[in-house]
């Protein structure tokens, strides 16, 4: 039996390989090796929501009818009978009330993009904390950028569709904020909407964007992210053994064949279980889309938050002056274009390019495969908790009503203390950061040098009283002292033996300001010397 | 990987005064890489795991075929959780015996394998070049005479998506008739109604404190473009104790014994200002939180708006009902770039009460 078996699979291994030469592509695969870390299944995370979404989006799409035709509701659901409403609205009610699961498949498929964009920002927050966008990495990174970009706008176009007042108020918003935007704000809202606001072209729009285009992408850019993660191979974690020319890791073929894809499992199976017994985004409470209803506590999904808090942050009148301009007859709305254009497109822009400007302060040390422990690179890990303080804040003036609402706080004074709290936070926080990184790289000084606390405390014949440390083992100490103790970088002088300025030399200045920000202050490995004075003191 | 045990012996770990990795730590075998019956027991626990996902989805299955799901609402949770825990149930399984197979009974012992510098080797670059050098050479591109050729390559290249992107995007904003955001459907004599019914109302249903959402009558009847009408034209009617109210110069008689109406539109991104506060007349709007001060013309008082509400002026029939007296004098909702450009409804659209 096994033998026969087994002789079918060569076979047919064989007919396959003489077609289209697989043997080789198995043998790329099948033993590559993968590193074993928790922070690793983040992205992993990530993709298996994807995969979610797109097994119940298929479902979906089964009985979404992307329509704006207005019709009068005459289905099961008792509440809204005789209320008028798009066929989008209806159709979503038709899923969630009369096709048996039709509720289960829809709140997994939102509830997996609530996780598919909190994966991808928390794998993200990994990558960056790690270092692993350094050389080689720095096109994967700006590719795994621009998948973040286009989950929101996943997330945004899908939100969208349902057709209710919650999600309306958030279109109205993206037309208001269109028309904030010079000379063709005004036309760019009539080409997403196909005329005035709302329109009846929208929602098919959207769908086909939901459906199509953006998954298309996000699937092409899955492709290109995971070929550049096999081809650089995947990065480490310091420790012995794993440098920069290796990696240390199982096989691919079997455990993570059977890690990562019982994790698919496992990603699947929680969904269903939060999609069973939480309700998310009940479209039948709020309503179909009309202009003029709206409810107190209206949010959109956690992903968009920070704009909305940005919007909510920014006043239209600073001490007498309004943010509103006009010009020569034309208006400009500060107060609409700062929090929902420019201070995205910033933010935006500098993670995209953090990779670059790091390298900048660093200069081309060749190709990085083991990570930094945060710690080791204190000024990075500080602008990173700097960019989540700055964000948090955004998102907690986002949910300032239902803050206020909870610790009966006035809402109005949640909302100045967060507009103090933009500018000041994330650079406490920065300070903050880099000092406890300080604190324990000295730590990490303190334990090469001296050893674990034992707790023992022992009494020499000449009555004195020592703790005994107990030295590290040789694993600890290399975790410890391996990592790159970067200097600022040395330029060439400005000018030249015969008095000339040399070309690039403001460029090059520049970079050595950045990296004395980031390497002038710096906690240097205990040094293999300094380590033998140590032990030498420790003998007597 | 040899066994060796975990030493202390630290004065290897600094030849020339370099620091020496270590190495890799020996591989720390598990309970059932060393105890038959340990892994007897992990194996059985797998096959159990990988069961459960069977019983899962037969239980997904006989819910989705005995489920009875009726209008009521408490039958569509009841048959939601059970659906969710079950399919749960299903894919748990699968997942979680893999990953216990994985962890306990797959051989972890780690390897290594080196990595190659990502950099083509300076051979293959120099043929790389000279393959691009030989392509452009055979295609003529590398001669000077060719620069007519090359000229009107890119040119035709970079021209021809316009005749595909034109039409497509033109095509996509309607009637691009920027202008109508100008207009809204209140003209003089338009009875102010009730939202959502149309039913008018009269001075005297209004009393002091209270506060109607208003839409022109006639709205419901509209066969197309409702809902982009009333996007533009919902008013709130709200009286006051006249004393209260501070009517703005030039619109003294635009309100009528304390009643006054505003557009409901926030002058921000457009949200609909819904919220209205009695004691202090002020106008909240939920989306970010714009206040506007009733009292005062609905001039912003809080939050990101910088421009007061319009107000519609109305004035009141010999039947007693509210009407307006013409449309507003200004474009309602967010503001964008050309708004106090053109032709508005009336030659005052320019006079803000900004104050």
């Amino acid at each position: 039996m096994g033998a026969k078996v087994n002789a079918a699979a060569a076979g047919t291994a064989n007919w396959v390989d003489d077609r289209t030469s697989i043997g080789g592509f198995v043998k790329f695969f099948s033993r590559k090796l993968f590193p074993d870390h928790w922070s690793f299944m983040l992205g992993e995370i990530a993709l298996y929501s994807f995969l979610v979404l797109v097994l119940t989006g298929i479902f979906l799409t089964a009985f979404f009818v992307p329509s704006m035709d207005q019709v009068t509701y005459e289905g099961t659901f008792e509440t809204m009978h005789g209320v008028v409403m798009s066929k989008a609205f209806e159709s979503t009610l038709v899923t969630s009330f009369q096709v048996p699961g039709g509720m289960l498949i829809r709140q997994m498929h939102h509830w997996s993009a609530l996780l598919f964009t909190a994966a991808i920002v928390t794998h993200m927050a990994r990558v960056f904390f790690t270092g692993a966008f350094r050389k080689p990495r720095e096109i994967n990174w700006l590719i795994g950028f621009t998948l973040m970009i286009m989950s929101l706008a996943a997330g945004f176009t899908g939100y969208s569709l349902p057709d209710d007042v919650l999600s309306g108020n958030g279109l109205r918003i993206i037309d208001g904020v269109t028309k904030s935007i010079p000379i063709v704000g005004t036309y760019i809202s009539y080409w997403l909407f196909g005329g005035e606001f709302p329109g009846e072209a929208l929602i098919p729009r959207m769908f086909t964007a939901h459906i199509l285009l953006v998954p298309g992408i996000i699937l092409a850019l899955i492709g290109v992210h995971l070929f550049l993660v096999f081809l650089h191979k995947h990065t480490q974690y310091p420790g012995g053994g794993r440098k920069n020319t290796n990696v240390v890791g199982l096989p691919l073929f079997p455990v993570y064949t059977a890690k990562a894809g019982g994790f698919f499992f496992v990603v699947f199976g929680i969904v269903a279980l939060v999609a069973g017994l939480f309700t998310i985004n009940p479209v039948w409470n709020y309503g179909p889309y009309d202009p003029s209803p709206v409810s107190a506590g209206t949010q959109p999904d956690w992903y968009i938050l920070f704009i909305d808090g940005a919007l909510r942050m920014m006043p239209g009148w600073i001490a007498g002056h309004p943010t509103e301009w006009v010009i020569a007859g034309y208006t400009l709305s500060w107060n609409i274009l700062i929090p929902a254009v420019i201070l995205p497109g910033i933010f935006f822009t500098f993670l995209a390019l953090y990779p670059w400007i790091e390298a900048w302060a660093t200069g081309d040390r060749g190709e990085r495969h083991v990570l930094d422990r945060p710690r080791n690179v204190p000024v990075r890990t500080g602008i990173g908790v700097a960019l989540i303080s700055f964000y948090v804040i955004l998102v907690i003036e986002g949910s300032n009503d239902i803050i206020a609402n909870l610790f009966h706080l006035s809402l109005n004074d949640i909302t100045k203390v967060t507009r103090i709290g933009i500018f000041a936070l994330p650079i406490i926080s920065f300070l903050i950061t880099r000092r406890i990184c300080f604190g324990l790289q000295r730590k990490d000084r303190e334990l090469v040098l001296h050893g674990h606390e034992t707790g023992r405390i022992v009494r020499h014949e000449h009555g004195e009283y020592i703790e005994v440390h107990e030295p590290l083992s040789d694993q600890e100490v290399w975790l410890r002292v391996s990592y790159d103790d970067l200097a600022p970088l040395e330029i060439a002088d400005e000018f030249n033996a015969r008095g000339v300025r040399r070309k690039g030399y403001g460029w090059d200045r520049f970079k050595q300001r950045l990296s004395r920000f980031y390497y002038e202050q710096r906690i240097q490995p205990v040094s293999p010397a300094e380590y033998a004075e140590a032990q030498h003191h420790a003998h007597h | 990987m040899s066994t060796e045990e975990k030493q202390h012996t630290n004065s290897q770990q600094h030849a020339d005064g370099q620091w020496v990795d270590p190495g890799l730590p020996p591989h720390r075998p598990r309970r059932a890489d060393v105890d038959p019956k340990a892994a007897k027991r992990a194996e059985r626990q797998v096959a159990a795991l990988f069961g459960l996902s069977i019983l899962g989805t037969i239980a997904t299955l006989t819910v989705y075929f005995v489920q009875d799901q009726t209008e009521e609402v408490a039958s569509i949770r009841l048959v939601n959780i059970l659906l969710g825990i079950s399919l749960c149930f299903a894919m748990l399984g699968i997942g979680l015996g893999a990953i216990h197979w994985a962890r306990t009974l797959m051989r972890d012992h780690e390897m290594v394998e080196e990595r190659h510098a990502l950099r083509t080797s300076d051979e293959n670059r120099e043929i790389a070049v000279q393959y691009l050098k030989d392509g452009a050479e055979d295609s003529g591109l590398t001669t000077s005479r060719r620069t007519l050729l090359k000229g009107s390559l890119i040119t035709a290249v970079a021209l021809a998506p316009l005749a595909i992107l034109v039409p497509q995007i033109g095509n996509m904003g309607g009637d691009w008739n920027v202008s109508k955001l100008r207009h809204t459907m209140w003209a003089k004599g338009t009875k102010l109604a009730r939202d959502p019914d149309g039913t008018p109302i009269k001075a005297a249903d209004v009393t002091i404190g209270s506060v109607f959402h208003v839409i022109p009558e006639g709205l419901n009847d509209l066969e197309h473009g409702k809902l982009e009408e009333k996007a533009k034209a919902v008013v709130l009617l709200i009286r006051m104790d006249p004393r209260d109210l501070n009517i703005q110069p030039g619109r003294e008689d635009w309100s009528f014994d304390g009643i006054v109406a505003y557009s409901k539109i926030c002058t921000h991104v457009g949200c609909p200002v819904a919220l209205y506060e009695q004691q202090t007349h002020h106008l909240l709007c939920p989306c970010h939180q714009s206040t506007f001060d009733v009292a005062n013309g609905a001039k912003v008082i809080f939050g990101p708006a910088k421009r007061p509400l319009p107000q519609l002026p109305i004035a009141v029939d010999d039947e007693g009902y509210i009407i307006a007296q013409s449309d507003f004098h200004e474009p309602v909702g967010p503001s964008y770039w050309d708004r106090l450009k053109g032709t508005s409804p009336s030659p005052s659209a320019s006079q803000e009460a900004d104050a």
